[in-house]
């Protein structure tokens, strides 16, 4: 919302600064995005009389003029055909800058030195030159700043207002908010030329009459209040000048006089207004809900569909008006139109809302109406609105305003307890003082009962209860005025939720391995046949949740190689969907990728290190599944993750890339995370004996894994079996299988083993590795 | 050779364990082969020459003939050994300018930093911590926390709907709502989760961000209590110095509401382009929790009260790093992400 701080600081008769105005406005609840100095662009420009004109003696469209700056009379060229001696102009010094970057330097022109440049209009960027330079009132004082002598100074403040506070929205709201704090009155600023409408509207339940003109409220819950005025004999036409301009510096396109007018009104006092041309209307307007079906060509000349939860203005026949949202162009004002009728309503917020939402669109109308405009202060804005237009376009009321009317509003009264302020914000205010706060923001107090009543205004529809009073004394008092004091507190009663200890356990492992945390968007492209789809997504590249994170990791790994990193280690814990008959099933799942070198390269290799492989993928995925609990199973090439139910939650293996010859492979698992009971580990006595070690190389048949041998080792090896560990694999051609080496350490918690005792124990395996899975010694 | 001829090289060359001792590596060489040399050492001659002596002397003189040659022996291996570690120490083979063999670093990523150093600065004010799921239901994400879906402050929230009434969070204030539903106060509860708002990716905004929401609720918990608390956060998480403002805001389920600002870490306080020269930086909104909450999640909002919070962890790392566009959080670059080592 543009605020213009002249406009504002006129309403409230002080002169503000707009920096000051944008702090105590933010300090209110209504920062401003930004502050936008008007006409600082032109602050080298001063006011200039030229005492003597003469012909240029070499051009004859050119007139060499001596030029009173105030200080000095200076010889400047000029082209104007209109300069005329006696006269003050706009003139722009040797040096300063016009906009579009125009530098004014001291140069000759047809062999006759200037000094500086006396500009149009259109030189200093406000609007198209009638004939030549801008020619100034004689009150403009010779010297003096050129913005400050015609009034162009301003700032404007493009504030960010809250949905609560619609009554911000408009000049008289932020004035009014302002005056609270300044405690100073605020006065509409008076129209040039304006005659007060004395005219009363009269009142009435369903239907009324204006200007020759029926209005039916058959919709009083979309419309509780419709008010209307006539104005014949007005001529269509541009605007005055401070009209257009106070338009303008807030960035409103004038249009025409009766378009301004109304605009005016809204950015002034908050009141939509729309203007008909009541030629057009046939004698009747009716407030109606739409039929369903029904269309609406609206100003902006787009065809609209209508439903029949929508609240339309019509003539005898057809709509004539979205109401609250936007005119139609069959009752659009022309150049040709004399009479209008001139509409200032009340529009549910609730169906505003509805019926911009069905019809995409949203107008500065629709904004307003459905955060909630002042019902009280609406026969003041027409009757200002009628001044108004017949100030800018003259005319005149045909007859008194009608005001359909049926439930005027009950004003709202709040109770407020004091000790509830100082239970609520920790410091107490006497009642005088909260009286006087509330006096100053509109609110009409009366202390009843030791407590306050308090009566809300119209433009405040955001107050409805007890808290929402003790806010605005918080925010009158100013929040930064509180002292800042901590209590003690009590511990609270919920417990830390172990599942994050969980997450930064596997953090705290994997990043110890090297790898480095990644985030990926959960919304992606299809993940499969159970993804979960987003209503309405931005893209069809994000149009679903992500049914896992390795996909995404994977995706990341190309994008590195895109950039020319072959050495990636990354992995992501976070939520994954899948799509059920009720909610989606929501998971934690964690995963890892690693490609490239398993470490970074050395002097002492020659530069050449390994690059990651299977048995790395299974350490980390050991890793993993130590934190999350599992077991590991083979499925063809790949690890399985198994619960304790024998249920798959996990799976790793080599992963299909988009991959760059030079590329290396990319090892990769996913491990969904539950929280695994885990209890604290119990001693077991330290080993005093020494340990007896032998090697087994064993021909393991096709069909046989290490894990059925290593299995049978235990078994049959007995209780001195303290570790088995693999510490070689060899294939050849010539082997009936693969050869695979065991080392067997033994140890005897209670004696100290013999040879013998070892070698007995080792005989007994063999023997029975050989009964049992045909396995031999090599 | 007489007994006393023996004796007295024996003597001599009991004095040679000396010159053993501090002899350079050559001089060592040369010292073996004059005392143990295979021909002409002196040693060995000596043994050699037992027989010589008559059968009593000749066991007497050979014991200690032998002793010396062992102690002999382990003299020079000690001494070589001397030699060679002094060698690998600071001889000419090695340059310790060599770079190290070293390991791969991992760290986690910066936001996770960012949201852990949040949790944990909430904890000492007694905070802990809990999570709740992505996908919920308007009901908890609106509805409970005073958001009607049919007013303006609804569209505050852009949403991504999955079905009717089934959406993704787009805060984590419904775990606000569960969690008063589950427990009664003394409720302090530090949030961080994934939210969601249907904005497109551009260097400001992502459609999925990190959310830490925060809920403090008891008896006795005031305005006064509510900006010491959130003033104790932003000076411990920024510096002692911060300056900290609070504004009047909007949000359905805080009465009052704030905002947060806090004076630019970068240019504190003097103007920069990261905070539009303004001096500040807007990084939370909080309040005191709506008695409508209250009464919606069944806590009696004539006896408690409390304050909730709410940040964008995202932007806070942002602001601390210099990291000009939010895409750089999601692209999982290791040219990036190697940068945040801890």
């Amino acid at each position: 919302m543009n605020i213009s701080v002249k406009w504002i600081s006129q309403m409230l008769g002080q002169s503000l600064d707009a920096r000051d105005t944008a702090h105590r406005l933010a300090m209110l609840g209504a920062p401003a995005d930004s502050i936008d100095p008007v006409g600082a662009d032109l602050d080298d420009i001063i006011v200039a009389e030229v005492e003597l004109v003469e012909r240029h003696p070499d051009a004859d469209r050119l007139s060499l003029c001596k030029v009173n700056t105030g200080t000095e009379v200076l010889d400047v060229v000029c082209g104007a055909p209109n300069v005329t001696a006696g006269c003050r102009y706009p003139y722009a010094p040797v040096g300063s800058v016009l906009p579009g970057n125009f530098k004014i330097k001291r140069r000759k022109i047809r062999g006759v030195e200037s000094l500086g440049m006396l500009c149009s209009a259109s030189e200093l960027g406000l609007g198209a030159d009638s004939d030549g330079i801008l020619e100034l009132e004689p009150s403009c004082e010779v010297g003096s700043r050129f913005t400050d002598a015609v009034g162009l100074a301003d700032a404007i403040l493009d504030l960010d207002i809250t949905p609560d506070r619609p009554d911000l929205l408009c000049h008289k709201g932020v004035a009014r908010e302002l005056g609270a704090v300044l405690e100073a009155p605020f006065k509409l600023l008076p129209i040039p030329g304006a005659v007060a409408s004395t005219t009363t509207p009269v009142r009435s339940e369903m239907e009324g009459s204006v200007g020759g003109v029926t209005v039916t409220l058959e919709d009083s819950e979309g419309c509780p209040r419709y008010m209307a005025a006539a104005i014949e004999g007005i001529k269509v036409g541009p605007s005055p000048e401070w009209l257009q301009q106070r338009l303008s510096a807030i960035g409103a396109r004038p249009i025409n006089n009766v378009v301004d007018a109304t605009n005016y009104i809204l950015f002034e006092l908050n009141q939509p207004m729309h203007a008909f041309d009541l030629d057009k209307l046939g004698g009747q307007v009716r407030i109606r809900k739409a039929n369903q079906g029904e269309k609406i060509v609206t100003l902006d000349d787009q065809e609209r569909d209508l439903n029949e939860g929508m609240t339309m203005i019509c003539d005898a026949e057809n709509a004539v008006a979205v109401a609250g949202v936007m005119g139609g162009a069959n009752s659009e004002i022309s150049n040709e139109t004399t009479s209008v009728l001139l509409e200032c309503a009340y529009f549910d917020p609730r169906t505003t809302r509805a019926t911009r939402n069905a019809l995409k669109m949203s107008t500065d109308a629709s904004y307003r109406f459905e955060r909630g405009i002042d019902i009280d202060a609406m026969s003041d804005a027409l009757r200002r609105a009628v001044s108004l237009i017949i100030a800018v376009a003259g005319g005149r009321e045909l007859s008194k305003p009608v005001d359909v009317y049926p439930r005027p509003r009950q004003p709202v009264t709040i109770f407020l307890r004091p000790e509830r302020i100082e239970k609520l914000l920790g410091v107490s205010f006497p009642l005088d003082e909260v009286s006087r706060m509330l006096t100053r923001l509109g609110f009409v107090v009366a202390p009843k009962d030791g407590r306050l009543a308090a009566q809300v205004p119209g433009w405040r529809p955001d107050v409805t209860i007890e808290v929402d009073l003790i806010e605005e004394i918080a925010r009158l008092h100013g929040y930064d005025e509180f002292p800042t004091q901590m209590i003690p507190f009590r511990p609270s009663s919920v417990p830390n939720d172990p599942i994050e200890g969980l997450k930064a356990k596997l953090r705290s492992v994997f990043t110890a391995a090297g790898l480095h945390e990644a985030r990926s968007l959960s919304l992606g492209p299809s993940g499969g046949e159970n993804a979960q789809p987003v209503l309405h997504p931005l893209s069809s590249e994000e149009a679903f949740l992500r049914t896992a994170i390795l996909p995404g990791l994977v995706r990341s790994v190309e994008h590195n190689w895109a950039v020319r990193e072959r050495d990636v280690r990354l992995f992501e814990v976070g939520a994954v969907f899948e799509k059920t008959d009720g909610m989606p099933r929501e998971t934690l799942s964690f995963a890892a990728v690693v490609t490239g070198r398993s470490n970074p390269e050395h002097w002492s290799n020659g530069g050449k290190g390994g690059d990651y492989d299977l048995w790395d993928l299974k350490a980390l995925l050991q890793n993993a599944v130590e934190v999350v609990g599992g077991r590991l199973d083979q499925d063809g090439n790949d690890w399985v993750v198994l619960n304790k139910d024998g249920e798959k939650i996990g799976r790793a293996g080599i992963q299909n890339a988009d991959a760059p010859a030079w590329a290396a492979p990319v090892f990769g698992f996913e491990v969904e995370v539950t929280l695994k009971r885990s209890g604290h580990v119990a001693y077991s006595a330290v080993p005093r004996n020494p340990p007896l070690e032998r090697d087994l190389a064993l021909i393991l048949p096709d069909g046989v894994s290490v894990s059925q041998v290593e299995e049978e080792i235990r078994k049959s090896t007995g209780s001195l079996l303290e570790s088995v560990v693999i510490f070689d694999e060899y294939r050849a051609d010539d082997l009936a299988g693969r050869s695979v080496a065991w080392r067997i350490v033994l140890r005897s918690p209670k004696k100290t083993l013999r040879d013998k005792d070892a070698d007995q124990a080792v005989q007994r395996t063999v023997n029975s590795l050989r009964d049992r899975l045909g396995v031999e010694l090599r | 050779m007489s007994n006393e001829t023996a004796r007295g090289r024996l003597a001599e060359l009991e004095n040679t364990l000396e010159t053993i001792a501090t002899a350079s590596p050559s001089g060592l060489a040369e010292l073996r082969n004059e005392i143990l040399g295979r021909k002409a050492g002196k040693l060995t001659h000596l043994l050699r020459s037992l027989g010589e002596l008559p059968p009593e002397e000749r066991r007497e003189i050979g014991a200690a003939a032998n002793i010396l040659k062992g102690r002999i022996e382990a003299a020079i291996e000690k001494r070589t050994a001397e030699c060679e570690s002094a060698d690998s120490a600071v001889g000419q083979s090695e340059d310790l300018a060599m770079p190290a063999r070293t390991l791969w670093r991992g760290n986690r990523h910066p936001v996770t930093v960012v949201v852990d150093e949040i949790c944990e600065i909430f904890k000492e004010l007694g905070f802990t911590r809990v999570v709740g799921p992505e996908v919920e239901t308007d009901e908890y994400n609106f509805t409970k926390l005073n958001i009607p879906l049919d007013h303006p402050a609804a569209d505050m929230h852009d949403t991504f709907y999955l079905s009717p009434g089934v959406l993704l969070r787009t805060h984590t204030s419904p775990m606000q709502a569960h969690t008063m539903e589950k427990y009664q106060p003394p409720i302090r509860i530090v949030v961080p989760g994934q939210v969601y708002r249907r904005d497109p990716f551009d260097p400001s905004h992502s459609p999925v961000f990190e959310q830490i929401e925060g809920l403090a609720v008891d008896e006795g918990i005031t305005f006064v209590d509510f900006k010491a608390g959130i003033d104790y956060f932003v000076k411990a998480f920024f510096s002692k110095d911060t300056k900290v403002r609070f504004r009047p805001s909007f949000f359905p389920f805080t009465e009052p509401s704030a905002e947060i600002d806090v004076g630019c870490p970068l240019c504190k306080g003097s103007g920069c382009s990261t905070c539009k020269h303004t001096g500040f930086m807007e990084i939370m909104g909080a309040g005191m929790v709506h008695p409508t909450v209250f009464d919606r999640c069944g806590v009696d909002s004539e006896k408690y009260t409390g304050y909730a919070y709410g940040m964008g962890p995202h932007r806070i790392t942002m602001i601390r790093h210099g990291i000009p566009d939010i895409r750089l959080l999601y692209e999982n670059d290791m040219r990036f992400l190697g940068q945040f080592v801890e």
